[in-house]
């Protein structure tokens, strides 16, 4: 019986990954604790994103004070101006309209993170290219047809593919090997990927900002329950010497 | 034999103990049950200080906006309902707002930052209606006073600084909001002076 | 002075109603077997999860709205905006899963010691039908949180009746209470979730229970502890006082009362369970994807379909029954006996030996399919269908029902080993 169960156990990772996508993904390597990466990627989510996206169950008021950022510093800079600090992080772009320009309304991405999962934002937004059929110019290989421009062009600049040709059984492949930005944009192949990553970090956070505080006070339980399972075993042992003898 | 347990030291010690540490446990467990009745981050956010032209309020006149929920009375005084104000303290439960009614910074005979200017929750102290502002006909009810809040419920009375008469069920004067005069003609009721 | 007073008010009630004797007969003078292995602590440990789905829920219904415009929404308010809301959220999704985690390893336990057996059928069938009620409590609360996940899984279920023959189509139609899920299923489903089914579910374990006292405990041996009177000498005779009711009638051996030697050691069990619990709810509570899946944060869309939908994990060697049938009417036919065949399991075992440890070769083995059959089947009930897949499902669909066929056939006249006397010896 044990061995069944070891047996189950062993299975469950294979299952995880049986699951994975398809597309191989850059491991994202964020750090929720990191202030000044979660603040970075709050502001390049408030100017780049949040115009189109939603973030719609989280308050400006509630990421000013996990990411130790000055309410009016908040206010000024990083909200519309007939928005209060307790807000939810809404736009007023119109569903409707935002339908007919983009295909879809733009999805709120509050809880992105915990949809499509830390690695798969980390390699999307850094996987546009160039691609003159699009209707905005651009495609995605982890998003294919993807119906969004590639907002971040002006910091990664103009993301070429590069294609390898190869002839299997006579007929041309074409096979994209890699994306490589023509340097027009404001920040390095290296900046822009830490970009991204703060921006990633700020979305992990938002889709769920209790994180910290849920370890850390999961730590606190589960010491507490240690404890306690220490005493409730050495008076079950105490009360069954009656049983024992 | 009995079921009584062998009470020896060791086994009276282990009991209290856990019991002990299983309240402590049952205890910490009741936080987040207990916590989750506060007000929430979207009631905060709904009772979250408000800003108040006065500028346009004529003498004499009372505008209400809503605070936390509540409403909260801008009132501009006349110069002869302030002269008013000295005129009645025998009639007074408390005239010099000994009681913690208000911040400290409104613990005078006006009980105003401002003498012109009156802030104050519109909640009786009695059971919690919303008193009615009689700026002309409060005369009828409390002889040689001439404006003043009457509630309708149970018929409590108060002057134009809020404080309660003597002889009506509600025992003390209305509330004074934390405010502040964020310049000359706004008022920021919900936060103190600094405190922002 | 005060222990004067306490025994006044106890003598009080008393007269009035028997809470004493009460006590003295379920818990203080309850004789309990003295060989529970850790097997035995699922029951205890089911019984928590269910307080802890009980007052979670009710904390979670104060904030919650169940409307298919503000449900979504008001999930998030809870886990972000109330104080300390996640962690209630938390420990109730979590509660969800342990919850069934629990219920499988104490059906388990029934299963090897035959603790279904005469004469103890009724505790069975009760418990079944607490599985049962469990199964729909889950599935209704499924719905509630209204995101991907929650609706698309409904949708495929509730169509599920739409295989009944004539009448299907106008069924599925009156669960929904609309073309489609919507709005009006979400609230009849949040009001059979909170109302409804616990109050059932509070009841049976009540019944369940009472069932089980009537009768006593089985135990890994399978050995009765209550032996005719007058058979056992004295000195051999447990050696605890336990109500008249018990050892008025009966010789008690091998025993100790279920206070305070069995609640002693249930703490134990409880602190070992909420170890494993706060670590999900502190550190995993996602649990992989499997506790909360990751297409649920995103709000109910019924226009498009996830790309792959699997039910909770607890739904999924049952789902995987379902699947492996490419028939429509027939499938549903053997889904549903799949999980009502578990309720005749007393009758479909004729041995007159219980535990496993005293049983025949074939009957370990058979237990021990059927063990892989239903594990393998949750696994594969939670991938996408493949023919490989759905090739094994059939295999493990067949062995799971060849469990009972076989365990009718062979229990008659199985060749056990001699069972002894006494736990003890």
């Amino acid at each position: 019986m044990k061995k069944l169960l070891i047996t189950l156990f062993a299975l469950l990772p294979s299952l995880v990954f049986a699951a994975g996508p398809s597309i191989p993904l850059d491991k994202a390597n964020y750090d929720l604790t990191d202030k000044a990466s979660l603040q970075n990627g709050a502001k390049l989510f408030i100017n780049y994103c949040l115009g189109c996206h939603t973030m719609g169950y989280q308050r400006y008021e509630r990421v000013a004070n996990d990411l130790d950022i000055p309410d009016d510093l908040m206010l000024d800079n990083l909200m519309f101006t007939d928005q209060k600090i307790g807000d939810l992080m809404t736009n007023s772009m119109h569903k409707k309209q935002a339908s007919k320009w983009f295909g879809a309304a733009p999805p709120d991405l509050t809880l992105v993170a915990r949809v499509r999962g830390a690695d798969w934002l980390y390699t999307y937004l850094r996987s546009f290219y160039a691609d003159p059929r699009r209707p905005f110019g651009v495609n995605n290989t982890v998003f294919p047809d993807v119906g969004m421009p590639h907002v971040l062009e002006e910091l990664q600049g103009v993301p070429n593919a590069v294609f390898e040709t190869e002839m299997v059984d006579g007929v041309e492949h074409k096979t994209l090997v890699s994306i490589e930005a023509d340097g027009s944009g404001e920040l390095s192949k290296d900046e822009y990927n830490q970009a991204v990553l703060d921006m990633v970090n700020f979305l992990v956070y938002s889709g769920e900002p209790m994180r910290v505080e849920r370890e850390r006070l999961g730590i606190f339980v589960l010491g507490f329950i240690f404890i306690f399972f220490i005493i409730a075993y050495l008076l079950k042992k105490e009360f069954w010497r009656d049983v024992h003898h | 034999m009995s079921n009584a347990p062998v009470n020896t030291g060791r086994r009276m010690f282990l009991t209290a103990t856990t019991a002990v540490v299983g309240a402590v446990g049952a205890a910490g467990v009741a936080v987040p049950f207990i916590k989750s009745w506060n007000p929430s981050a979207k009631a905060k956010a709904a009772g979250a200080p408000v800003e108040v032209d006065v500028s346009k309020i004529e003498p004499g006149q009372l505008i209400r906006v809503e605070w936390q929920g509540k409403p909260v009375w801008v009132v501009s005084r006349t110069d002869a309902a302030m002269k008013d104000l000295a005129a009645h303290d025998d009639k007074l439960r408390d005239p010099n707002s000994e009681e913690p009614q208000q911040p400290d910074y409104a613990t005078n005979p006006a009980r105003s930052i401002r003498p012109d200017i009156f802030v104050a929750v519109g909640i009786c102290t009695h059971l919690g209606c919303s008193p009615t502002y009689l700026p002309d006909g409060f005369g009828e009810l409390v002889e040689g006073v001439k404006s003043g809040f009457f509630c309708p419920c149970h018929g409590s009375k108060f002057d134009m600084a809020g404080r309660v008469f003597q002889n009506v069920p509600a025992p003390l004067n209305l509330v004074i909001p934390p405010y502040h005069f964020k310049d000359d003609n706004t008022v920021l009721v919900g936060v103190s002076e600094g405190d922002a | 002075m005060i222990k004067g007073l306490v025994t006044g008010v106890i003598d009080w009630v008393d007269a009035r109603i028997p809470m004493t004797d009460t006590w003295n007969k379920h818990l203080a003078q309850y004789p309990t077997p003295i060989n529970f292995n850790f097997w035995y602590f699922f029951g205890s440990l089911a019984m928590l999860v269910l307080v802890n789905q009980i007052l979670t829920g009710i904390w979670l219904t104060m904030n919650y709205n169940p409307s298919a415009e503000g449900a979504f929404a008001s999930i998030e308010y809870i886990m972000r905006d109330v104080e300390y809301g996640w962690l209630l959220r938390y420990m109730h999704s979590t509660g969800a899963s342990f919850f069934f985690i629990v219920v499988y390893l104490h059906m388990f336990r029934g299963l090897i010691y035959g603790s279904y057996q005469k004469p103890r059928e009724l505790i069975w069938v009760f418990g079944m039908l607490i599985f049962l009620v469990l199964m729909a409590e889950a599935f209704m609360g499924y719905l509630l949180p209204w995101g991907q996940m929650s609706f698309w899984g409904a949708q495929v279920i509730i169509s599920l009746f739409g295989a009944i023959p004539i009448i299907g189509d106008d069924l599925t139609q009156w669960i929904r209470g609309d073309f489609v899920i919507s709005g009006a299923t979400l609230t009849r489903f949040f009001a059979l979730h909170v109302v409804a089914l616990p109050l059932v579910l509070v009841v049976l374990v009540f019944l369940h229970i009472v069932a089980l006292h009537e009768v006593g405990s089985n135990n890994p041996e399978g050995i009765e502890i209550k032996k005719k009177k007058g058979s056992v000498p004295e000195s051999e005779l447990s050696p605890f006082k336990y109500h008249k009711q018990f050892s008025g009638k009966k010789d008690i051996v091998d025993a100790a009362p279920f206070f305070p030697y069995f609640v002693v050691k249930d703490v134990v069990g409880v602190a070992v369970f909420l170890f494993l619990f706060a670590g999900v709810i502190f550190f995993w509570p996602e649990g992989g994807g499997y506790f909360l899946e990751p297409p649920n944060f995103e709000p109910a869309n019924g226009l498009k379909t996830p790309a792959h939908i699997a039910p909770v994990w607890y739904y999924t060697p049952f789902y995987a029954i379902l699947r492996a049938i490419p028939d429509k009417l027939i499938g549903v036919i053997v889904f549903g006996s799949s999980v009502l065949i578990l309720v005749f399991l007393p009758w479909f075992d004729r041995c007159k030996v219980r535990s496993i440890r005293y049983r025949s070769t074939l009957h370990k083995l058979n237990i021990t399919q059927f063990t892989i059959c239903f594990i393998v089947l949750g696994i594969l009930g939670a991938l996408p269908a493949t023919p490989l897949y759905t090739l094994i499902s059939q295999i493990c669909s067949f062995g799971y029902f060849a469990f009972f066929a076989l365990l009718f056939i062979y229990s008659k006249n199985e060749k056990c080993k001699p069972v002894p006397e006494r736990i003890t010896k």
